[in-house]
């Protein structure tokens, strides 16, 4: 680089001229090899920058749904709400109006009730159902007991909307953020962890959903499709790599599982839809179908894992059991997968990972309804996890983006459990040969 | 008994049969002159008996459950009062269903609809009888093949070659599954594609420049004219990839180059997971951070420089699919730049080359055809891809290369003309199936090509 300082001697010879040459572009050719090699850490630094991005703007708008805002309300189980037989007849809603009434009695008119029962979730009748049916002796006295509050004044406790600007525009009127504040000073507003979330189905509630439901549909889905995956790709991809003769048809399926790694998930789902469904005649919406379907997208990756590991066996062990006498298939069953059965457990895993992490097959088959009940089995109606959280990333309501949020932080849970399993298998039982 | 059952009760003959076989085996050998007289171990005898025990009868059970539901609906049929057979084939179908429905439990028949309670009842009479005939016939074979291969033991049966070629038979059947599953996808395309190909011409759906699937339900509807052309779709589709590759392909192969020519062990051992992180990511979850995330945020920007961008533009789509692709660029790349030979390099660099000139001329040019390969199949993955585009592109058709104008995709219109009501008779639809078709062959034939070069160059350096 200092070649610069050193002034021409001669230029007669030509040797020292293309050393000179060279010496002249030396420091040209040091910059641009500097320049690219900026440029590359730059790639990978955008690249992992994205990420940081993509997570922070997740985490930053999910992490406070798993707190939620609750309201205590002084409930008189009042004898005369009770006469029939039938304690669910009972008129549970009024009790919690009733209670809201008491608490501000200065509220007159039919709109300014109707806001001031909307502080409080629609939910809350249900509370007080369940704690009458579980103790009855509540009745004829008073509780003090915590419901949910609804989500406008859950977005508002969090933060995430402001009582400011016009009245018209906020979903929150100016009576219910003083009513609001009240219950504020007075502590009967705090916000606890959100169990709902966890133990609920959907709801067109935000402050009642959860995502049980969505995990159980991805249970059993994911079950069948690892039941069904698992058995057969290990199989296909012991012919494939120990059995098949080299001739044409091998050829056309080695192909074929190739080319089927990289269709496009929503064919996979319109097979479904037109085989499964149409054809066979099986229930829509249900996880069977979503099982069968995710199966089908799984097995190629399995396949391709599977017939790695086992290439990656030395023929050495082959030939040793084979020299003492085993046939070919104990040879196979007895000495070769188990060597490579941790490698093809990795790749199940990870196959699984996508399948769980898929969703545009199962909007095809039907598992994008409205679901409220929890499936209990296979052919249950039943949404998947990351359905749902297309299902909340299209709803309206603000307190739904929280939920979306979060939904996305479980499901990044499970993928990152998974995926750290896969690794950890990997690096347990890796053989080096 | 039900299926479940069946299959649990033969399971558990096949354990019986499997003592069974094993038994006599031991018996012949001991009458024979101890075990080395037996051809093969006295569990394949268990074996092969076992497997006759269950293989006819499970086939059997499988085929009669498949075959039950059409046959039973037939017998109903027929048994119906002339005046329900002689209604039309759409209510005939609705009573059909109400009877299905009443079987399940899910409905409860109205007093004036007693031919329907009573076909129920007789759907369940005949449900039960078959269920026991099931249940009597299978287990009847099971016995019966049992009882054959059991008599047929002796010290020279080869039953390790018949157990054995049983379950090579089973290998097959199972590798046979991923042709099963591309004729599957074939045929189901492809059937409701041609069902819309009588309605549609073919060349006006793939050369067509309106694309309105919505069928007026009144005549002088506006803005559903039922219109299938096609080709803003498939622009909507090749813009939104062509972006993610503008992303997608500069930083992916830099980052590749990177990491396998320059980076140090540390930091490869740390960004090559981070950057596999990304290619792990449910495209949902892309989705909701394009809509949400990023789209406002190319709205705002564009705002601010009076740009008009609709706030589901095509970029924001096209950018965070982009992100999508980058580690399936840099990964694919990264292999195929490791099966370039060291000796490349070293002679390169030992005329005196730099890095980045042996990068540039020798070892990039080297592995340019894996490269395109590594391409190819990142673009027919982002023509694929759906979630982030229906979560973030837009659903109307616009014939437009602006990219902050809303474009829509084949992936978008399969998904919203799927989901919600189906009725496989009418046009919009079997559209879905037509759209279908185009993307699984256009991607097949992208994943082809791209397979085969990718493979030719490996086996040029192998």
């Amino acid at each position: 680089m200092n070649n610069n300082a050193q002034p021409p001697v001669c230029c007669d010879t030509p040797g020292r001229s293309l050393s000179e040459r060279i010496g002249r572009d030396l420091p040209r050719r040091y910059r641009a090899e500097k320049r690219f090699r900026r440029l590359g850490l730059t790639a990978i630094v955008v690249a992992l920058s994205f990420l940081v991005f993509l997570f922070g703007s997740i985490i930053g708008s999910g992490y406070s749904a798993f707190r939620q805002t609750y309201v205590e309300l002084a409930v008189t189980f009042d004898e005369s709400a009770f006469t029939s037989e039938n304690l669910a007849a009972a008129d549970f809603p009024g009790l919690v109006k009733q209670s809201l009434r008491t608490m501000f009695p200065e509220v007159e008119g039919r709109a300014a009730l109707k806001n001031l029962y909307r502080i409080v979730s629609p939910s809350a009748a249900y509370t007080l159902q369940d704690m009458v049916a579980e103790n009855p002796k509540l009745i004829g006295t008073t509780q003090r007991i915590w419901v949910l509050a609804d989500d406008d004044v859950d977005m508002l406790i969090k933060g995430q909307i402001s009582g400011a600007g016009e009245e018209a525009n906020r979903r929150l009127k100016d009576d219910q953020l003083a009513w609001i504040t009240t219950l504020r000073d007075q502590g009967r507003i705090e916000t606890r962890f959100n169990t709902t979330f966890f133990t609920a189905g959907d709801s067109r509630e935000p402050e009642q959903a959860g995502i049980r439901g969505a995990v159980m549909g991805s249970f059993y889905s994911l079950l069948i499709t690892l039941l069904l995956s698992f058995p057969i790709g290990v199989m296909a991809a012991i012919y494939l790599e120990e059995f098949a003769p080299d001739n044409i048809l091998t050829n056309v399926i080695e192909v074929n599982i190739n080319n089927l790694a990289a269709v496009p998930s929503i064919i996979f789902g319109l097979l479904g839809l037109a085989i499964f469904i149409n054809f066979f005649g099986m229930p829509r919406s249900t996880p069977v179908v979503g099982g069968l379907v995710l199966t089908l997208m799984t097995l190629p990756v399995i396949i391709i894992a599977s017939r790695a590991a086992l290439k990656s066996v030395p023929p050495s062990i082959r030939e040793a059991a084979l020299g003492i006498g085993a046939s070919k298939m104990q040879t196979v069953i007895h000495h070769v997968l188990p060597l490579a059965l941790p490698g093809m457990l990795t790749g199940t895993i990870i196959g699984m990972a996508r399948a769980l992490g898929d969703t545009a097959p199962l909007l095809m088959i039907g598992m994008i309804a409205f679901i409220v009940d929890i499936p209990s089995g296979f052919t249950d109606p039943a949404t998947a996890l990351p359905v749902q959280i297309f299902l909340w990333a299209d709803s309206p309501e603000r307190a739904f983006t929280e939920k979306t949020s979060a939904a996305i932080m479980i499901l990044l849970a499970f993928l990152i459990a998974m995926n750290a399993t896969a690794v950890f298998l990997r690096k347990k039982f890796e053989i080096k040969w | 008994m039900d299926f479940p059952a069946l299959l649990l009760v033969l399971m558990l003959l096949a354990v019986g049969a499997y003592v069974l076989g094993a038994r006599k085996a031991m018996a012949a050998a001991a009458a024979g002159g101890g075990i080395r007289s037996l051809h093969s171990l006295p569990s394949h005898y268990g074996m092969l008996t076992a497997v006759a025990a269950v293989l006819p009868a499970l086939c059997l059970a499988v085929v009669w459950q498949a075959a039950q539901p059409p046959v039973l609906t037939a017998l109903l049929k027929a048994s119906l009062p002339a005046e329900t057979q002689a209604l039309s084939a759409g209510e005939f179908s609705l009573i059909i269903n109400d009877i299905t429905n009443v079987v399940a439990g899910n409905f409860t028949p109205g007093a004036d609809q007693t031919v329907i309670a009573e076909a129920a009842q007789r759907y369940m009479k005949l449900q039960d009888t078959s269920d026991l005939l099931r249940t009597g016939i299978v287990l009847l074979l099971a016995a019966v093949s049992t009882a054959l291969v059991y008599a047929r033991i002796t010290a020279r049966l080869r039953a390790r070659n018949i157990v054995e070629g049983v379950l090579k038979a089973l290998l097959i059947v199972c590798s046979a599954f991923a042709i099963f599953t591309t004729i599957g996808i074939v045929l189901s395309v492809l059937f409701e594609a041609l069902r819309f190909f009588k309605i549609v011409p073919p060349h006006e759906f793939l050369f067509g420049l309106d694309w309105s699937p919505q069928m007026a339900i009144r005549a002088d509807q506006t803005g559903s004219s039922g219109a299938f052309g096609a080709v803003p779709v498939f622009a909507g589709t090749m813009l939104i990839a062509l972006i993610a590759m503008i992303v997608a392909i500069p930083i992916g192969l830099l980052s590749a180059i990177y990491l396998s020519e320059y980076a140090g062990e540390r930091l490869r051992t740390v960004a090559k997971p981070l950057l596999e992180i990304l290619a792990g990511i449910p495209t949902v979850v892309y989705g909701f951070f394009a809509a949400l995330t990023v789209a406002p945020l190319i709205r705002d920007l564009g705002l601010s420089f009076n740009l008009p961008v609709s706030s589901e533009s095509a970029l924001a789509a096209g950018l965070v699919m982009g992100i999508m692709i980058i580690p399936f660029v840099s990964s694919l790349s990264e292999d195929v730049l490791h099966a370039v030979p060291q000796s490349l390099r070293d002679g390169s660099l030992a005329l005196g080359a730099t890095k980045f000139e042996t990068v540039k001329n020798v070892v990039v040019p080297a592995a340019l055809p894996g490269i395109v390969g590594g391409v190819l199949l990142a673009v027919s993955r982002a023509i694929g891809e759906t979630m982030i585009v229906v979560m973030a592109a837009g659903l109307s058709a616009n014939l437009t290369a602006n990219p902050f104008q809303a474009v829509t995709t084949v992936t978008v219109q399969i998904v919203t003309l799927l989901v919600g009501d189906q009725e496989f008779d009418s046009p919009k639809t079997l559209a879905a199936f037509a759209l279908g078709l185009v993307l699984f062959f256009f991607t097949l034939f992208l994943n082809f090509i791209a397979l085969r070069v990718v493979q030719k160059y490996r086996e040029q350096y192998e």
